[in-house]
């Protein structure tokens, strides 16, 4: 996705184009980011481990909406419906049939990308904004359905789930969850680089960029959307099914259309189409609401929070900035902040001749 | 059979739907004019019916002055948005403008949540209520109003697009951008008109349900409800947008009475809407009176 090449920096194989870390620098940086990953419960105490499981959980669906909406250009408005799908899903696979945890994850994504299959039956012959309506419907119909199917979401009382267990190694604490939630995202962030180098991922992009001209190059546009979508499912699925064994609870409220929105939020936020930007806006995503809280914070006592009952109102302060941080992102940085990183990384590889 | 329940239910269904078809035809005005698929339409409802109920109570305006206030309001909000947010974004992907309304629906939510709380308040007593017997049928008498005021608002419309200077051009802009602008209309003020008389209309039925039912963030699923109507009487046409509403109004309640008879499956005057939506997208995706250029793949 390197659109800005800096001079000097020749390829000179198709191998060379394609790989998925092009500098030694950007190998290095990984493992660097994942040793301090690892290496994080050693430092951080158990909230901030909270934080970046969730930010690891969230990218995983923002990463799947983003290959929905990023790269294939179509929209869902109903991403949150499916993350809770999969929650729900993992949950009932090892209640009624003892399947383990381990296994039950993948089924439950697997599970989710066929129901989003359903879904995307309509994204088949719909684009843009019809599409986002349909995908508004399913939001609210498969809310309707979660609050009705008591033998599969536990009704009004929400669902217990169990802990992730492998070979005794059972994961019920955010120190040892961290890992688990790690190892998934590698696998998910991997698959989907690696899905865009193929040429399943080559059709999704010109779906996106001139669906008449993909549809003359031979690519079935059916085909790719509703497969999109599905791909998009199973990433939402998964991340659903981690999310349920991680808070070991799954209530039948939380996977409303604000969610949704906020995935939204992140995808845009973090970049469209591009694939560390979604990790990047899920961190943005799940900072946001801690930066607002800790402003409110620093200003409890004070003249202005009495004025404005910002300790009382927290969570609608929350809303707004999320609110906000879409249209400003949508109107000041629309490419989100991997572009931003990407002319970071320019400036300085350039440095001081950047012109 | 209980057929005077079905009756009161079609009655409901008819004012329901008037007001779902006034604020289906505000988001028409807004589509029709600039392309831009609004879902902070709910949101008109709720700004307008909480700054109108502000006037009311804090401010002890007298109704009319109140209500004229908030109508000037919610022309220079409507106006403000448009040019702040939605001018920067013209030429942007359909995806941006959507994601840039749907910002302004949380961030206008919330704000009214965090000023006004959580809770449904009831406006100041403004007309007498009284029962009023039609068809045998016992009406509350804002109901009526309502009604009323939804079919004035709609005979506005109609006069507004065809005898009017701004209607007119208004209708020249959505029939072509490039021969409007050379015969000496101004777009981007018929744009900013647009969402001006948009959410001025929309206060207007959220000042009526304010009045009905109480203002509280419910108001804002009006802007959500708005969406099977207007692809029901397709996108683009006014007078879809009142059928549309109507219809969705009626089908509600039906399926109410059904679920209630029948069904037993609870909550289907919520979802059956959207249930008509998804089989329309499938069927009929333009709609019964939209044009019928929408690509289809």
């Amino acid at each position: 996705m390197a659109t800005l090449a800096p001079a000097g920096d020749f390829r000179t194989s198709y191998r060379a184009d394609m790989t998925i870390f092009p500098t030694r620098g950007s190998r290095l940086a990984l493992w660097l980011g994942l040793a301090l990953v690892a290496a994080s419960p050693l430092v951080f105490g158990r909230y901030e481990l909270g934080l970046l499981i969730n930010i690891g959980i969230m990218g995983i669906a923002a990463l799947g909406l983003n290959i929905l909406v990023g790269f294939t250009g179509q929209i869902s408005i109903g991403h949150a419906a499916f993350f809770g799908f999969g929650a729900f899903a993992s949950a009932y696979a090892h209640d009624t049939w003892h399947i383990p945890v381990v296994l039950c994850i993948p089924l439950a994504g697997i599970a989710t990308a066929l129901v989003g299959l359903v879904f995307g039956a309509p994204a088949a012959r719909l684009k843009g904004l019809y599409l986002a309506i349909a995908t508004l419907a399913a939001q609210f119909i498969l809310e309707d359905f979660f609050a009705r199917a008591q033998w599969f979401t536990g009704g009004v009382a929400g669902r217990i789930t169990e802990p992730f267990a492998l070979f005794g190694w059972v994961a019920d604490r955010e120190e040892s969850f961290l890992y688990v939630v790690l190892a998934w995202v590698i696998l998910m962030f991997l698959g989907a680089a690696n899905l865009l180098r193929t040429r399943d991922g080559r059709a999704l992009v010109a779906v996106r960029d001139h669906y008449l001209s993909a549809e003359m190059m031979g690519i079935n546009l059916a085909y790719y959307r509703t497969l999109s979508f599905g791909i998009a499912s199973f990433y939402a699925g998964i991340a659903g099914a981690l999310y349920a064994h991680y808070l070991l609870f799954v209530s039948v409220e939380a996977f409303n259309i604000l969610f949704s929105i906020q995935f939204l939020g992140m995808v845009i936020i973090g970049g469209l189409g591009s694939v560390m930007g979604s990790l990047m806006g899920a961190a943005f995503m799940v900072l946001l609401p801690e930066v607002v809280q800790a402003g409110a914070d620093a200003l409890a006592g004070s003249a202005i929070d009495h004025a404005l009952k910002l300790g009382a109102s927290i969570s609608f302060l929350r809303e707004m900035a999320v609110g906000a941080a879409i249209i400003l992102f949508l109107i000041f940085e629309p490419d989100g902040l991997a572009h931003r990183w990407r002319l970071i990384k320019a400036y300085w590889k350039l440095y001081p001749f950047s012109h | 059979m209980d057929s005077a329940l079905l009756l009161q239910l079609t009655l409901n269904g008819l004012i329901v739907g008037a007001l779902y078809g006034v604020v289906a035809m505000s988001f028409v005005l807004i589509y029709k004019a600039s392309q831009v698929v609004n879902f902070a339409q709910g949101e008109f409802l709720l700004v307008g019916a909480w700054v109108c109920w502000w006037l009311l109570t804090d401010w002890q305006l007298p109704f009319w002055l109140g209500f004229l206030v908030t109508l000037a309001f919610m022309t220079a909000f409507g106006m403000i948005l448009q040019v702040v947010v939605l001018r920067p974004l013209i030429g942007e992907p359909v995806i941006s403008v959507i994601m840039a309304t749907i910002g302004l629906g949380i961030f206008f939510q919330a704000l009214m949540k965090w000023i006004f709380g959580v809770f449904a308040k009831p406006f100041p007593p403004i007309f007498p209520v009284e029962q009023v017997s039609v068809l045998g049928l016992q009406v509350q008498s804002v109901y009526l109003l309502s009604l009323g005021i939804s079919l004035l608002i709609m005979l506005g419309f109609a006069w507004f697009f065809t005898l009017s200077k701004h209607g007119l051009a208004m209708r020249a802009t959505a029939f072509d951008q490039q021969v409007a602008q050379s015969l000496g209309i101004s777009v981007p003020r018929v744009f900013a008109m647009s969402w001006a008389i948009s959410a001025m209309v929309s206060a207007l039925a959220g000042v009526v349900v304010g009045v009905v039912n109480g203002v509280s963030s419910a108001l804002s699923f009006y802007g959500i409800k708005v969406f099977p109507a207007v692809i029901l009487g397709g996108l683009d046409s006014v007078v879809g947008a009142v059928l549309g509403g109507l219809i969705v109004g009626l089908l509600e309640n039906w399926a109410q009475y059904l679920d209630a008879h029948w069904l037993n499956w609870g909550n289907m005057y919520g979802v059956a809407p959207f249930y008509a939506l998804i089989l329309i997208l499938l069927i009929k995706p333009y709609g019964l009176f939209g044009t019928k250029n929408i690509e289809r793949v």
